[in-house]
């Protein structure tokens, strides 16, 4: 499949998910200019991490308003699969595209460590390869990652299994000392409605190669996709 | 001259002085102008000739330091940083450089800044920045104002290294009273860079178009250069203009154009704007190349207006570089920095007058020979006078029977305090803040291990890194002290699995004008030059800072080691310091000639449980050094090493505690007999050349086959890896025996404690 991770000015993982997608699980991949009209023909679109137009607004908020972005909402809005990824999933939050926001964490300093998740939902196309319930182990590097919405979204989101990942112990037990930013519900990831936009904190893309140390969870995100298109063109 | 600036003063020596030029360097000035200087001109001199730019008090001892091998790229002091050839059409390109006084007044833009200027001293060579180290001391953590400096610096060196892109991926932090007032903030980047595409700082052809790219220039940082070449006073608050501000998405936008201006290869030279601005890279790239310069400050892109030609000039704004354009190529330069949202502002021209000329709409502000405002050239080059500091007579004369020696009683609570003590114990609360990850790279990251390991996508090799600097050794013995310090940083690097290559140091000690604190210079070059002759490690550039002193006196000396290594095979030789599995045979490496030393001079034990920084530094030897880091990697090579860990601050005790901390598993230990030494000795005592390390119980006969052929060492089975305390014997009793769980949880709360106090 073919992968496109868009380069904002200040995006500095775009190569890390390039690396994965092409070199690492070896498929397809390009990057797409922030000044692009168009994602192009792509199967999945990853924004990327970082620090986009600096944030030194909201993170995220200057983002929303490239050129590029517009065309990931009309790709979004048609079923396309777009992963966010830390500034992604601030982006796509700042687009509308997924509910609530993210805040500071709640000690006000930038966080970098590996974080255990729980798999709250694996009937994604993003989670299709863990099982429910499944820990997994992906790094954090963030210092707004504090997820926040009102109760009414946190229900819906609760109603409608739109919380893909959540902070958890080793043993999955959902703890306040687990949640490394308090976010609220200890929520991790979250998927759109539809399910085809997800957006999480923690970094897959820099989890997917055992010799970097913390394990290779974060291939479970990409083989789950690869698999996805696998049986959506068989 | 220069009728139409406005607010020119008069040049005078008063004036000279003011700008930090002694009487007598203001002369040689007249007397080589015939005439006199313009106040821009006063203001170049005056920047050009401080002690930051002209290294005038140290360039004759640093020409004195191993600087020729055959694993390097350039010479020392040639281009912006070192350049190792690490095979595979591949150089690192690597230095250390202090940001010691902005720090000091303004914790969180100094050391931000301090970031930003040394990641541009590395991708100015056409090299990427693939990781960035920092060194750093603080007075003691009981003080508000040092956990305000430590706070600021921390999150100044993560906010820009974060945003900037490049993991920060290892480091030291020591904390002791003299820093108090005066940190030292030290920063290191490593970068890659194919051998054929190293970026030069020349401007060697006449006619050549003169850009100045990136950020636009505004008034702040004046006169950094000239701040950091005096003592910290009370007045210094008053230099807060002097401190520039950062900004890390600048620099990763100034990042990709450059390189991509570089593959274009429409770049025909190119130099960063560190200390001294537009001045430094004009002057030393026409001094270097032998040419001229024309340079039309009004075209300069400025953030204020009203900007007079001395203030763009002397200007330390962040996040702009001079280049000069490829003849025929300056539309696609242009293009390539507007794609990237940033000036390519066309503001003068190479020529071949052997003259920087600088104009301001039309009119000449300054008009001067390059040659004679260059370091080692022109500018002045002095040796001071020596004298040996009277305290050292006190620190020699210390006698350990004042001591009371560790029992079995009292063993296992010097551990623990020695675990709690700044120095030694968890710098998590620090890590954590920095980015350890971003790039994919990072196969060891802080931590576990003696130094940081990077893969180098591509290929099958890593760069071990790491700074390191006892600061207390050279207080105590500078000569030793020195040595000590690139031992240190070469076992760390060879523990991790890498052949240690080359360093690069950062110099920072007092007032050079006080002869105690230039003998301690000298005698630290001299060691240096000791240890790197000894290791093979030759020195590639760095910096010097001087002037680092406090109402109460100079800093520590501290001559921060980074050492730069070569992992061969990253897969297989990358190696922690966290005891791995239950069962694994514990090995202590040591030289032939002793085991343990009665040795407790200088230590962290001394320092923090009996409040005493005195005694000499510990034992070095460097054959027996040499000899121990041969045998080391030759085993990790062969595979089958499991952990290794060297002995250093807090000595064996700590050691072993910080890789069962680190592994979350104990081990049961026997340190033989040692009946005529001190017990805190062997414990606590930090003479130097030692590893402990492990193996698999069916590897344990190999490792000590394959050691037995290497001269010089001594290889001792002190103990097996398991169960849930760490246990030690000596003479057949037991000295202690510790849950793990307490050690870490002693070792990982210290520092959050302090900070959340």
């Amino acid at each position: 499949m073919t992968f496109g991770v868009i380069v904002f000015p200040g995006a500095n993982c775009d190569h890390d998910a390039y690396h994965a997608a092409k070199h690492v699980f070896g498929q397809d991949a390009r990057f797409i200019w922030h000044e692009d009209e168009s994602v192009g023909d792509v199967d999945v679109v990853i924004v990327p991490g970082g620090f986009s137009y600096g944030d030194y607004l909201r993170s995220g908020a200057v983002a929303r308003f490239s050129p590029v972005m517009q065309d990931v909402i009309r790709f979004a809005n048609e079923g396309g699969l777009v992963l966010g990824i830390c500034n992604g999933f601030q982006i796509l939050c700042e687009a509308g595209l997924l509910p609530g926001t993210l805040m500071r964490n709640d000690n006000l300093r930038f966080r970098c460590k590996h974080a255990t998740l729980r798999v709250e939902n694996n009937q994604t196309p993003f989670t299709g390869a863990m099982r429910a319930g499944q820990v997994v182990s992906f790094p954090i590097a963030h210092g707004e990652g504090r997820y926040f919405a009102d109760d009414d979204v946190l229900a819906d989101l609760d109603a409608h299994d739109q919380i893909v990942f959540r902070y958890a112990d080793g043993d999955g037990n959902v703890t306040a000392e687990a949640n490394p930013n308090g976010s609220a519900e200890n929520i991790a990831g979250i998927v759109n409605r539809q399910g085809n936009v997800l957006g999480l904190m923690p970094h897959p893309e820099r989890c997917v190669e055992s010799l970097l140390g913390g394990g290779d969870d974060g291939a479970l995100v990409f083989q789950s996709l690869i698999e996805h298109a696998g049986a959506v063109a068989a | 001259m220069a009728e139409s600036t406005p607010h020119v003063p008069d040049v005078d020596l008063d004036l000279a002085i003011e700008h930090g030029l002694t009487e007598e360097e203001y002369n040689w000035i007249v007397d080589a102008l015939g005439r006199t200087p313009t106040f821009v001109e006063l203001g170049i001199y005056s920047v050009m000739w401080s002690e930051h730019c002209s290294y005038k008090n140290s360039l004759a001892l640093l020409k004195t330091l191993p600087n020729e091998g055959d694993q390097l790229l350039v010479e020392a002091g040639e281009e912006n940083a070192g350049l190792v050839d690490i095979g595979e059409g591949l150089g690192v390109a690597f230095k250390i450089e202090s940001h010691n006084h902005p720090s000091a007044v303004e914790p969180y833009q100094g050391a931000a800044t301090g970031v930003g200027g040394i990641h541009r001293d590395i991708f100015t060579m056409g090299a990427r920045p693939i990781c960035a180290l920092n060194s750093l001391r603080f007075g003691s953590l009981e003080e508000p104002r040092v956990r305000y400096l430590f706070d600021g610096v921390v999150r100044g060196i993560g906010d820009y290294g974060n945003s900037f892109g490049v993991p920060t991926v290892a480091g030291e932090v020591y904390f002791d009273d003299a820093y108090e007032g005066n940190p030292l903030v030290n920063a290191m980047s490593v970068g890659i860079v194919d051998s054929d595409r190293i970026a030069s700082a020349a401007a060697d052809e006449a006619g050549c178009q003169v850009y100045i790219v990136g950020s636009s220039t505004g008034r702040d940082g004046i006169h950094g250069a000239t701040f950091a070449s005096e003592e910290i006073s009370e007045e210094s608050e008053e230099k807060r203009p002097s401190v520039q501000v950062g900004d890390p998405f600048q620099e990763k936008l100034l990042l990709e154009a450059t390189l991509e201006a570089l593959k274009a290869e429409v770049v025909a030279g190119i130099q960063d704007m560190g200390a001294a601005g537009i001045t430094s890279s004009s002057f030393e790239m026409t001094a270097s190349s032998g040419t001229g310069m024309d340079l039309h400050l009004d075209r300069v892109p400025v953030r204020e207006s009203k900007m007079t030609p001395y203030e763009i000039m002397l200007s330390e704004s962040q996040e702009r570089m001079l280049i000069v354009c490829k003849k025929g190529r300056e539309e696609e330069l242009k293009a390539i920095f507007e794609k990237w949202d940033l000036n390519a502002q066309h503001i003068g021209e190479v020529t071949d007058t052997d003259r920087v000329r600088v104009f301001w709409h039309g009119d000449v502000v300054a008009d001067l020979d390059p040659h004679h405002l260059a370091a080692g050239e022109g500018a002045p080059v002095y040796e001071r006078e020596t004298e040996e500091p009277n305290y050292l007579a006190a620190t020699r004369a210390f006698d350990a029977s004042s001591v009371e020696d560790v029992t079995a009683e009292t063993a296992e609570d010097a551990l623990v305090g020695l675990l709690a003590a700044p120095n030694i114990a968890s710098k998590r609360w620090v890590f954590e803040q920095y980015d350890t990850m971003v790039r994919t790279n990072t196969v060891v990251g802080p931590g576990p291990s003696d130094a940081a390991v990077v893969r180098v996508k591509g290929t099958d090799r890593g760069l071990a890194v790491k700074t390191d600097c006892n600061g207390r050794y050279v207080y105590l013995n500078p000569r030793r002290g020195a040595q000590i310090a690139v031992a240190e940083a070469a076992r760390n690097v060879t523990c991790a699995g890498g052949r240690p290559m080359a360093i690069t140091n950062c110099l920072n000690f007092g007032n050079p004008y006080k002869p105690e604190v230039y003998w301690t210079f000298e005698q630290a070059i001299r060691g240096m030059s000791d240890a790197c002759e000894a290791l093979e490690t030759p020195v590639t550039g760095g910096n010097v800072s001087f002037y680092n002193e406090h109402p109460e006196g100079a800093v520590f000396p501290t001559p921060t080691i980074g050492m730069l290594g070569i992992v061969d095979d990253v897969t297989e030789h990358s190696t922690t310091s966290a005891f791995q599995d239950e069962g694994d045979v514990l090995f202590l490496l040591t030289p032939d000639a002793w085991t343990h030393r009665d040795d407790i001079g200088g230590s962290e034990y001394l320092a923090s449980l009996h409040g005493m920084t005195t005694g000499d530094a510990p034992h070095l030897n460097l054959e027996e050094e040499r000899a121990v880091q041969d045998a080391m990697l030759t085993l990790i090579r062969d595979g089958c090493v499991h952990h290794a860990h060297d002995v250093s601050d807090g000595g064996l005790a700590v050691a072993l505690a910080e890789s069962a901390i680190h592994g979350g598993v104990g081990a049961k230990v026997d340190l033989g007999t040692a009946d005529d030494l001190r017990t805190d000795a062997v414990l606590f005592g930090e003479a130097q050349s030692r590893i402990a390390f492990s193996t698999t119980a069916d590897d344990a006969d190999r490792a000590e086959r394959l050691l037995a052929e290497h001269p010089g060492i001594g290889v001792h089975r002190v103990g097996t890896v398991g169960g849930d305390h760490l246990r030690m014997e000596l003479g057949g009793a037991t000295l202690l025996n510790v849950p793990v769980d307490r050690l870490a949880s002693t070792y990982e709360s210290a520092i959050p404690d302090k900070m959340n106090a």
